[in-house]
């Protein structure tokens, strides 16, 4: 079963939106608890960044018997050194990003930490991709 | 998870009842549908909130409350009031004299339920260090503890294991009546419900044989009954009972802030059930910084805006803060520390919270996959208006209900209208339907009801 959600660059009010319907669909499904957690925790996260960091993205939720994966596409600046962006405490949050409690640098560390299974690619000015994975 | 350990004390009428729709569009947890005209509470979701009384223009919704005269099964009638009981009376009338006339009802004694506060405010403040699920998240109201059984069942492990006030008073006065040599027999304690979440939950426990309060009482009506009395007196000197005060803190618990303000640490307090539900799922989504106890209540103005309670929740409120000064001044304090060897752990601690999930479309995830796909599929067709005419709250719970096989497709009357033009369902059927939903004769003329010219003759 398939959902896609749209995601607004900037719009922090919204952020989170996606994350919310997606766990209202798995609490529905009767899936553990603790995995519901893990991944809107996960989805949370990179949705956040979309708003935080690119212009523009879509959410693409996919669930089957054996996984929930979850896909992120954005237009938006992308990310040069992948490697470097998912070290704890890096960020390069603007200081009005900062004041609303954002920019830690803990976004992407926090995603590895709660799916199986993360891919990220970017192409510089074009967008960044980020695949999840959590097995049921 | 046996079914009969859930306990609702909320009723519908049925001859009251009219069918409007008022309670179902209100329900916080969707469960309410109209079935032949009349309301029907979905016992699984239901959480007691009392949204639903509040909401219906005839009040065919109705708290269950025990006899009064059982009352008179026991020698030692204990009345056991909460705090916002007395804080719907003027200020001019004093504690004990409310106390004595209640006594002259037929209680033979009367005690606090926020009697224990202290102790309890110690054991959270404890837990709140030693816990590592944070925020903690207070018992006190039980509707609000059914509700993330119901629909926040990961977060079960947040809810503290201290008991609310009433438990641990009632727990602690039995003692302290059976050591004064009163028979355990005898001992009948009625417990004055603010509403019906505290009913339910009373209700609920004394499986494992223990009965801990033997009765409840609705907090309107032992409020009619004494305001009757007042009004009638014929101010003869009455002979006070000596009480134990409260203090200002224990007076205050059950208005919003009550706990929050006395807790160690980061403390949040959130009221009204919309409210909290909105929090909860960001608890959930864990987008709410650093909180270490959280105080939830069902209700506006937490209890003073119980369903059973007479009069402004608000004048409730700065009423109680009133007597709260002017006993902060008597120095009422008690000192249950004086009574602590009789107090054991059972009296303070509730026993493990069970999550009841509710919200789920089946047990089984294969099952409920095809269920939400079905879901979405109707979904594709219902028009969403979402105007509850098919008996469900809305389109959505429509397809749930229908998926459930609770429900058909032609109970949305839209889509009755256009299954009647392409000829897949007559006109007779399409009444009968209604009527199905809606009771017969519903859509004759009747200028009886609400708001038509014969209005209640
Ligand atoms: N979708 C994205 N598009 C462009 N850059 C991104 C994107 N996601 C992450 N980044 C870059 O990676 C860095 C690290 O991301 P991460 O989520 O770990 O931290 P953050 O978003 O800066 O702060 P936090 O998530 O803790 O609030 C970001 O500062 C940003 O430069
Ligand atoms: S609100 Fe309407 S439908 Fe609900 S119980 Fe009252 S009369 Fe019946
Ligand atoms: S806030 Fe108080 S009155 Fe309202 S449901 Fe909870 S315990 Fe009952
Ligand atoms: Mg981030």
């Amino acid at each position: 079963m398939e959902f896609i959600y749209e995601v607004e660059g900037g719009n922090f009010i919204k952020a989170g939106n996606a994350s919310s319907a997606v766990k209202k669909t798995l609490k529905q499904l009767n899936v553990d608890p603790k995995i519901v957690k893990r991944t809107v925790v996960a989805l949370y996260e990179a949705e956040v960044n979309i708003v935080a960091h690119a212009y523009r993205g879509s959410i693409t939720v996919n669930i089957n018997a054996r996984s929930i994966r979850i896909i992120l596409d954005d237009d938006g600046p992308g990310i040069p050194d992948i490697e470097l962006a998912m070290r704890q405490g890096y960020s390069t949050a603007s200081p009005k990003v900062r004041e609303m409690g954002f920019g830690a640098g803990m976004g992407l560390p926090n995603i590895k930490k709660n799916v199986d299974e993360l891919n990220m690619s970017s192409i510089v000015n074009k967008g960044t991709k980020v695949e999840m994975i959590t097995y049921l | 998870m046996s079914k009969q350990q859930i306990y609702h004390a909320l009723k519908v009428d049925n001859n009251i009842c009219y069918g409007c729709t008022h309670c179902m569009s209100v329900c916080p947890t969707d469960a309410i549908r109209i079935n032949e005209g009349k309301a029907l509470i979905l016992k699984k979701r239901c959480v007691d909130c009392g949204e639903c009384l509040k909401a219906c223009p005839v009040d065919a919704i109705y708290v269950e409350q025990d006899d009064w005269d059982n009352i008179f099964d026991y020698e030692c009638r204990v009345a056991l009031v909460p705090a916002v009981f007395t804080g719907q009376f003027p200020t001019s009338i004093s504690e004990e004299e409310i106390f004595s006339m209640m006594k002259e009802l037929g209680f033979t004694h009367v005690f606090q339920a926020e009697f224990m506060v202290d102790v309890l405010n110690e054991l959270l403040d404890g837990q709140i260090q030693r816990k590592p699920e944070k925020p903690l998240i207070s018992t006190f109201c039980p509707s609000v503890v059914r509700l993330i059984q119901v629909k926040f069942p990961s977060l079960i492990d947040h809810i503290a294991s201290v008991k609310p006030p009433v438990d641990a008073s009632t727990a602690f006065y039995r003692k302290l009546l059976a050591a004064q040599g009163i028979p355990e027999k005898q001992i009948g304690i009625f417990y004055i419900t603010p509403c019906a979440a505290k009913i339910a939950a009373i209700k609920g426990i004394g499986k494992d044989g223990e009965a801990v309060i033997n009765g409840v009482i609705n907090m309107s009506y032992l409020y009619n009954k004494l305001y009757t009395r007042i009004k009638n007196s014929k101010k003869e000197m009455r002979q006070l009972p000596v009480l134990p005060h409260l203090s200002s803190k224990a007076i205050q618990w059950s208005l919003t802030r009550g706990e929050a303000d006395n807790m160690k640490g980061n403390c949040l307090a959130v009221d009204e059930i919309h409210n909290v539900i909105e929090f909860l799922e960001h608890l959930e989504d864990e987008d709410i910084p650093k909180v270490d106890f959280l105080e939830l209540r069902a209700c506006d103005q937490g209890c003073a805006g119980g369903v059973l309670l007479h009069g402004n929740r608000f004048l409730t409120v700065e009423r109680m803060k009133r007597r709260a000064k002017q006993l902060g001044s008597e120095n009422g304090h008690v000192n249950w520390k004086d009574h602590k060897d009789i107090i054991e752990d059972k009296d303070l601690f509730i026993s493990k919270v069970n999550p009841l999930p509710a919200m789920t479309l089946d047990e089984d995830f294969a099952e409920a996959l095809k269920k939400m796909e079905r879901i979405r599929n109707l979904m594709c067709y219902l028009p969403g208006i979402d105007c509850g005419a098919c008996g469900s709250p809305n389109c959505q719970a429509l397809a749930e209900d229908i998926v459930q096989g609770k429900a058909n497709l032609s109970n949305c009357v839209f889509l009755q209208r256009m299954m009647e033009k392409s000829n897949k369902l007559s006109s007779e059927h399409a009444i009968r339907i209604i009527e199905k939903t809606w009771g017969k004769d519903r859509l004759s003329k009747d200028c009886k009801k609400l708001g038509a010219k014969n209005e209640g003759m």
